[in-house]
């Protein structure tokens, strides 16, 4: 695949000469499998992968070391009158607050991402963008979810975005020569068209992302099924072009349990079990948490549980 | 002309300010009464009802919490407000009450009429109590020390209401009105033989400035629905009005589980006088000591 990146021509018809998206097919296809019926012993099971795969995310302007230390404690305990509660796979935080993460969660198997890259706009020119990650890195980052610069995105200077991806991966790299795992947000709400999701997809996996993520959760359209579908797609496509597998992170506006269990349900369906584990999908997300710790509550003890239950974050 | 065709209705549920069928898609047969003594059961085919599942009462439950905030929080005169608009929007349909709840408890059309007309002078009744309860549930206490000691009742949250069986509409008033009078939001298991009146009652609250999710109606069988609702861990109290004395024993030991209130059914007279009794069931006591401020010399300046 090395030569579709040699210029900003070749890239363009590599990725204007993907297939188009049929967009009606492509939403019926995820509407049909988010009616699966998942019960009793394997959505218990669904319930304990979700909560093992969600990045566990605030990225307020409002953040304080006090409120990242406790979502950190939470992390790592998410229900605390049930020790076999899983926990999350990661927090996610903005870059200043990722050596406060660190320190609270150092020893655990419980990665610090952070966003990068002038999160959320990704306004911001190169030099200042591979600083934020840089920084991000520096102070202890296991991950970096990265924007892309969709303006650039959309006026069809692909090469552009592609060698900006390259540029923030390689500031990923530690002095050790380990390096932290990058996801890429296409921010597929902004992107207009399904197609467009498609080449974004490829073009950031041909990048060398990590992980390709649907959103921020800042803008009106973050994570859906079909989006989420369509990036599962090309991951699949992609391994089998090249034989190098990615992760998907849907992100934004997934809050129940039910919405989550479908995203397995996609998850299991399009690319199959091997992606079925936090090393290759994630939810990011701050309130689905106490929904699937309500639901596994219930399971466990046959009653309906309730918001007083669980933490107020 | 040629002759109408009849329009049946299709009656349904009514959560969070919407009229849904239920999850489970089940519906089931009410029939009219014969005669008063012998409630429903032998008569003709009336309506179906939706036949709720357990999940239809935690999407009730779900919706009377999100409620709650916003109706307990609203001024007392305020709630008075809405009430009494719910018995206006109950004046304005009194004919198509009068005649299910004639069907529904095999009564005559004048004493139907009678029981609606009670019914909607119930709800009056308790508008005026919203700003007055307060008067005779709290007060300033005196105590040994230079505080105001102040007690005032708070609304307790969600309530699961298990309505009177035999009494479908007049007892069902009767134990709605009082506690959202209160400011709690409820969630009411109707009557199972007799869930028709109690349907439509949902169609007035839901033109009468209510909020939705304040009062949630489920029609179908108590023993199915009320367990789970006794034993939700966000349901602050139940009112066991309608269940028999097994049923009863088990809501009860359900709702220990997390210290929900419990009023224990008793006979009541549902044409008789309410009283405050099931206005003060739902309220909690909340005191207040509050320093009356600088003592001089002289002492306390109050």
């Amino acid at each position: 695949m090395a030569d579709v990146t040699a210029s900003d021509g070749t890239l363009r018809r590599f990725l204007h000469g993907l297939p188009g998206v049929d967009p009606v097919g492509l939403e019926a296809r995820a509407a049909a499998l988010g009616t699966r019926s998942i019960k009793t012993t394997a959505k218990a099971y669904a319930i304990d992968l979700a909560i093992s795969m969600i990045d566990l995310t605030t990225l307020e302007g409002a953040d304080t070391p006090g409120k990242v230390r406790a979502l950190c404690a939470k992390a790592l305990n998410p229900d605390p009158t049930d020790r076999t509660t899983p926990r999350t796979a990661a927090i996610c935080v903005y870059p200043d607050m990722v050596a406060t993460a660190a320190e609270s969660l150092a020893g655990s198997d419980v990665k610090v991402a952070s966003v990068a890259t002038a999160f959320p706009a990704g306004r911001a020119a190169l030099p200042v963008k591979l600083a934020d990650t840089a920084d991000a890195v520096a102070a202890g980052a296991d991950e970096i979810d990265m924007v892309i610069d969709r303006g650039a995105f959309l006026a069809g200077r692909y090469l552009d975005v592609f060698e900006e991806i390259k540029a923030v991966k390689d500031a990923c790299r530690r002095p050790d020569g380990s390096a932290a795992r990058l996801k890429v947000i296409f921010e597929t709400g902004e992107l207009s068209t399904y197609d467009n999701i498609r080449r974004a997809s490829w073009l950031g996996m041909l990048a060398g992302a990590d992980f390709i993520k649907t959103s921020t959760g800042k803008v009106a359209v973050n994570a859906t099924p079909a989006n989420t579908l369509l990036m599962l797609e090309a991951v699949r496509d992609f391994r089998a072009a090249t034989g190098v597998q990615v992760g998907v992170k849907p992100a934004g506006g997934i809050r129940t349990t039910k919405d989550a269990i479908k995203f397995l349900v996609l998850v299991n369906e399009t690319v199959g079990e091997e992606w079925l584990t936090n090393q290759w999908f994630r939810f990011g997300a701050s309130s689905l948490l106490n929904d699937l710790l309500m639901q596994r509550q219930k399971l466990s003890t046959g009653r309906y549980s309730g918001p007083d239950y669980v933490t107020v974050d | 002309m040629s002759e109408r065709l009849s329009v049946f209705k299709t009656y349904k549920l009514f959560i969070g300010g919407k009229f849904p069928r239920s999850e489970s898609g089940r519906v089931y047969e009410v029939t009219a009464a014969t005669s008063a003594a012998d409630a429903a059961g032998k008569g003709n085919w009336l309506a179906n009802a939706p036949l709720s599942s357990r999940k239809d009462g935690r999407d009730a439950v779900v919706a009377a919490r999100k409620a709650f905030g916003a109706w307990s929080g609203a001024t007392a005169y305020n709630r008075g407000q809405i009430l009494y608009r719910v018995a206006e929007m109950l004046e304005g349909r009194r004919e198509q009450f009068a005649a299910e709840v004639a069907d529904a408890e095999g009564l005559s059309k004048a004493k139907a009429a009678a029981q609606v007309d009670a019914a909607i002078d119930r709800w009056v009744w308790y508008a005026g109590w919203t700003d007055k309860i307060a008067q005779i549930a709290g007060g300033t206490n005196p105590v040994a020390g230079p505080f105001f000691n102040v007690s005032s009742p708070a609304p307790t949250g969600v309530v699961a209401l298990v309505a009177p069986g035999e009494s479908s509409f007049l007892g069902l008033v009767s134990v709605i009105a009082p506690a959202i009078a209160a400011g709690n939001t409820v969630v009411v298991v109707a009557s199972e033989k007799a869930p028709l009146p109690a349907l439509s009652l949902g169609e007035v609250l839901a033109t009468s400035d209510l909020p939705g999710g304040v009062v949630n109606i489920l029609s179908g069988r108590a023993a199915e629905i009320a367990p789970s609702l006794a034993a939700h861990q966000d349901v602050n109290a139940i009112d066991l009005a309608g269940a028999d004395a097994e049923l009863a024993k088990e809501l009860e030991t359900a709702a220990a589980d997390n210290l929900k209130r419990v009023l224990r059914p008793q006979p009541v007279d549902w044409s008789a006088a309410p009283g405050t009794g099931r206005l003060l069931a739902f309220l909690e006591t909340k005191t207040v000591w509050h320093p009356t401020g600088s003592l001089g010399a002289g002492g306390s300046s109050y």
